[in-house]
């Protein structure tokens, strides 16, 4: 039997009619379309599906949607603000952060919630917050000099106009001319 | 991609509806509180519950409350990570937050609840040997029913509680203990974090100002088919200066006390020679200076 729900997603609220077996992961996916929540192990190992409930960071393939009735839901998609990235999402492609990416909206809401209720935190301190994120590409390292970086206030202010730059650059070089044909 | 089955869900608001509603519905039914668990056999072992109690939206079961007599009360929907940073558990009983902060990752943390980690008796659960050095108590709840029963009492196999199944544990009262009271937990597994428990070991002691311990627990985990207390190597330790000596004969003790099984963690003997050597540690760390639980990598690094 389907009930209503609503949920505040990003701070829009959503009204929905679902199944109560459904897990907030799949309703997120699914029903509202933001797929930037990623489902890994799906038993609440890995991490990838994390997103923050009420302030609080879960991992949203245990956690039924029914459960979440008139709670404020947090995802990756909230992130950016006008067209401007977050800090974290920033660091994490300046300080290469990532590969293969299916980690990584979990890596970066973890960070989030961390640095929301602790916005100083020790390296060490990261690691332990941050065990339950898997990433089984890029290595450990990255992710958390990213987190350090917005730590220590290391992202280049000038990101935007940065990457604006280096894509004129790329473009001017010579690989992407027309090769002149030879005779 | 794993789904669960459908499933009726009931959401009740008062203890008397939650035994009504698993009265009236029969058998086949089953408690949520916060998923971790349940939501996990669902997917993995495709067992289907007729239908779920969810109890999160009765209130006043997820609060941590002093008693005038200086007990604290647990809510069974208390979740780890609350037990984990309550200054009132950090203060009194610090090896308590520390055995909750072993649990998962903060994302399992944030939902797990003390309740639900009690009810579902996995011999391995990193809180029960803390709670039990604490000679806590476990409250249990029917309609217009409720029971006392001590925690080491309550476990009565791998999975099983002496709870009936329209009964509700919905609190864990810790007795008052004396301000000397104190303790450590180790747990110890393959890995720092994100791991179950080969061994667990939690002690509890207070010492005269002789250093004589005068009351003294020990309880393990994941080495019998319940968190036990080892009584024989406590017998050893009471009304004795806690050297090394005796710390080691204690961990002997203890090691031929506990029945652990071999799986595909490690094998019985492994087990055994691992609850001698920490609870050897565990008790000289209790007595020591520094006995406070500090960041896990002070712990990681620490010399015994």
């Amino acid at each position: 039997m389907k009930r209503k729900i609503t949920l505040t997603v990003n701070g829009k609220e959503q009204e929905l009619e679902i199944e109560p077996n459904r897990l907030l992961l799949h309703v997120l996916r699914e029903e509202i379309g933001l797929t930037g929540t990623k489902e890994g192990c799906s038993i609440g190992v890995c991490g990838a599906c994390s997103v923050i409930v009420d302030g609080r960071l879960v991992s949203s393939c245990l956690t039924l949607a029914a459960g979440c009735e008139g709670r404020d839901i947090e995802t990756i998609e909230g992130l950016a603000k006008d067209g401007n990235l977050h800090p974290l999402q920033q660091a994490f492609i300046e300080y290469g952060g990532f590969q293969c990416g299916i980690c990584t909206p979990g890596q970066i809401m973890a960070a989030k919630a961390l640095l929301d209720e602790n916005p100083k935190p020790t390296a060490d301190e990261v690691k332990e917050w941050m065990s339950g994120n898997l990433c089984r590409c890029t290595g450990y390292y990255k992710i958390l000099e990213s987190v350090m970086a917005v730590v220590n206030n290391k992202i280049s202010p000038d990101f935007q106009f940065r990457k604006r730059e280096q894509q004129a650059k790329i473009q001017s070089l010579d690989v992407y001319k027309p090769v002149a044909k030879t005779d | 991609m794993k789904r669960t089955e459908p499933l009726e869900i009931y959401q009740p608001t008062s203890v008397n509806e939650a035994c009504r509603i698993i009265k009236q519905s029969g058998p086949g039914g089953h408690f949520l509180a916060g998923g971790t668990d349940l939501i996990i056999a669902i997917k993995e072992k495709g067992w289907v519950p007729r239908y779920v109690v969810d109890l999160k939206r009765i209130p006043s079961l997820s609060e941590i409350l002093t008693n005038s007599d200086g007990s604290l009360v647990l809510g069974a929907l208390t979740t780890m990570r609350e037990i984990e940073i309550s200054p009132l558990i950090r203060d009194r009983y610090p090896f308590l937050a520390q055995s909750a902060a072993e649990v998962g990752s903060i994302q399992i943390r944030h939902r797990a609840t003390i309740g639900g980690n009690m009810a579902n008796a996995t011999p391995s659960a990193d809180v029960a040997p803390a709670l039990i050095a604490l000679d806590a108590k476990a409250k249990i709840s029917g309609e217009n029913s409720e029971r006392i029963v001590a925690l080491e009492k309550f476990f009565v196999g791998p999975g099983k509680t002496l709870m009936k199944p329209d009964e509700i544990l919905t609190a864990l009262i810790i007795p008052p203990h004396p301000a000397t009271l104190r303790g450590e937990y180790i747990k110890f597994s393959p890995r720092e974090m994100m791991d179950l428990a080969y061994v667990g070991v939690a002690v509890a002691l207070a010492m005269d100002e002789r250093k004589k311990v005068k009351h003294v627990r020990i309880a393990l985990g994941a080495v019998a088919p319940i968190p036990m207390r080892a009584r024989k190597a406590e017998a050893i330790v009471l009304d004795q200066i806690l050297s090394e000596e005796i710390a080691e004969q204690a961990g002997g003790e203890a090691a031929k006390e506990c029945s652990p099984i071999s799986d595909v963690r490690s094998s019985a003997d492994y087990r055994r020679e691992m609850v001698r050597v920490n609870t050897k540690r565990a008790l000289l760390n209790a007595a020591s200076e520094h006995w406070r639980p500090t960041s896990w990598v002070e712990r990681r690094d620490r010399r015994y």
